[in-house]
């Protein structure tokens, strides 16, 4: 009973604050509200029985990646955006976006009722091999699977983002720099 | 309420109640030696030798006059110092500082002290350390004055450069206890080499505890790294604008960071509370966890009065091309030497 009031209490928070963050003006407060929800999605996760996952959340999500958010906006110094030249001039406000919109809005509705019927077709249903609360909790058993089941999609990863970051530094380069 | 719940939550009391003591204790200490360092009293007139001090010290800063600057973002300004404060005592939660004690035979089964035990405690504490920066930035950026915001900024920028050092050397002590819990970590460590010479991590990773070190100074601000308040620079850095109560709370996650850092690094290279065999079978293992907690906090303060601050980009340098590096090589050695000497 009390982790069924966890859940709604967190996911609550959760989607309050996600709710909250694009309703901001203010750039500054949109982090934050986000900061929020990524907390309460760590404590869904510690309530699933799976504090490294929460906390690796924390750590990247909450801390590393925010920070840098801040770092970014805090830099531009935007604390308001200009409401009136934002609609004017953005692509989004040509006519047409927001049938595209409203469209891709449909489309994730439908993809999420699709994943919700699987998620529960497979709790009827066990696959055998799956593993069990303990083992998912478990960093060690989580590192094993990481670094041979899927050995390939995280080294992939790591590569994706090294290619991000030369990206990045290529594209930070003026000329006169080259 | 059984007699098991109500002990943790009195240990869980008695952590909080040692950490807002700790940072009174520091504020004298730091002033205490300070003076010593340079030749003066320091604070010598509110109780015998001054010890009632920081008691004074609240007293005036809880009767000041709380000021908001016209520009400041009124909730984020206010929020600022809660989340500095609020991330330092928190961290501590995963900070075993004793081992399982039946409180001299008062009950069946021993309790762990510490506020709790987490199994991934490591990554708990980095996590929510990490957090605090928060309450530094927002306070640089909310305040709406330029020292603030430049205090801030640097602030966050030191914190990510120095986060990686950090964690990386906390990853070669995981990867040598095999365990993400603290309170394992600390455990492993129990015993003596050769009888004499405690089975200290200290001995197994020197430079990594030197990087720790260095590291957790430049986390938690402190000179000679204390760039988000360089008073030469920037007034006084991210709490400029700050006054009265608001204030006292930035200096309070400092300390308490402090002394998150120095036990922190004590379970992880200083064997927590082995080391005195004696003590350890008395159940008093938790006064040698403390003594060496004290030893690491007066180096804290002998460093900050004896080494002048870096400049900006000394410190940037230092941290990526010298920190950093130091402890992906020492990360290395130690997992190229475990799989020599096992395999």
């Amino acid at each position: 009973m009390p982790d069924t009031l966890l859940f709604y209490v967190l996911s609550g928070v959760a989607i309050v604050a996600s709710a909250l963050v694009i309703g901001q003006r203010n750039p500054m407060y949109s982090i934050m509200l986000l900061i929020v929800s990524f907390g309460a999605l760590a404590g869904l996760y510690i309530t699933l029985d799976a504090p490294f996952v929460a906390v690796a959340q924390i750590i990247v999500y909450a801390g590393a990646i925010m920070v840098l958010f801040l770092f970014v906006v805090m830099l531009l110094n935007a604390p308001q955006e200009d409401a009136a030249e934002w609609d004017r001039t953005h692509p989004l406000r040509r006519p047409g976006m927001a049938r595209v919109g409203a469209l891709l809005a449909g489309l994730l509705i439908i993809q999420l009722a699709w994943a919700l019927m699987r998620v529960s077709a497979l709790v009827e249903a066990p696959v055998a091999g799956r593993g069990d609360a303990a083992a998912i909790s478990s960093v060690r058993a989580l590192g094993r699977v990481l670094f041979t089941d899927y050995l390939f999609a995280f080294e992939a990863t790591s590569i994706l983002i090294l290619v991000a970051m030369v990206g990045a530094v290529v594209l930070a380069r003026r000329e006169a720099d080259r | 309420m059984d007699l098991r719940f109500a002990i943790q939550l009195g240990i869980i009391g008695l952590t909080f109640f040692m950490l807002v003591n700790a940072s009174a204790l520091l504020v004298l200490a730091e002033r205490k030696i300070m003076g010593f360092m340079q030749q003066r009293y320091g604070p010598y007139l509110v109780g015998p030798h001054g010890v009632l001090q920081p008691l004074a010290d609240i007293l005036k800063l809880l009767f000041k006059e709380e000021l908001r600057p016209k520009g400041a973002d009124k909730w984020l300004f206010t929020l600022a110092p809660i989340i500095s404060v609020t991330a330092a005592f928190a961290a501590f939660a995963a900070v075993p500082w004793g081992a399982e004690t039946t409180l001299f035979g008062l009950l069946d089964t021993p309790v762990k002290l510490g506020a709790s035990d987490i199994n991934v405690g490591v990554l708990v504490v980095f996590a929510i350390t990490s957090m605090g920066v928060y309450g530094i930035v927002l306070a640089g950026w909310s305040s709406n004055s330029k020292y603030s915001l430049l205090g801030g900024l640097r602030s966050s920028a030191q914190m990510i450069s120095y986060e990686l050092a950090y964690a990386t050397t906390l990853a070669s002590v995981v990867m040598l206890a095999g365990s993400l819990s603290l309170r394992e970590v600390v455990d492993a460590q129990a015993g003596a080499w050769w009888g004499f010479i405690p089975r200290w991590y200290l001995f197994l990773q020197p430079a990594g505890f030197i990087i720790y070190v260095i590291a957790g100074v430049a986390e938690t601000n402190r000179a000679p790294f204390d760039f988000p308040e360089a008073e030469q620079e920037l007034v006084a850095g991210y709490n400029t604008e700050y006054s009265s109560v608001r204030f006292a709370l930035f200096p309070q996650a400092e300390y308490i960071n402090m002394a998150t850092m120095s036990a922190v690094a004590t379970d992880l290279y200083l064997g927590g509370w082995h080391g005195v065999p004696f003590l350890t079978a008395l159940g008093l293992g938790w006064l040698v966890f403390l003594a060496k907690v004290g030893v690491l906090l007066f180096t804290y303060i002998w460093v900050r009065w004896t080494v002048p601050r870096y400049r900006y980009d000394q410190l940037m340098q230092f941290g990526w091309k010298w920190l950093f590096p130091a402890s992906v090589i020492n990360l290395i050695v130690t997992a190229a030497l475990m799989l020599a000497l096992h395999a």
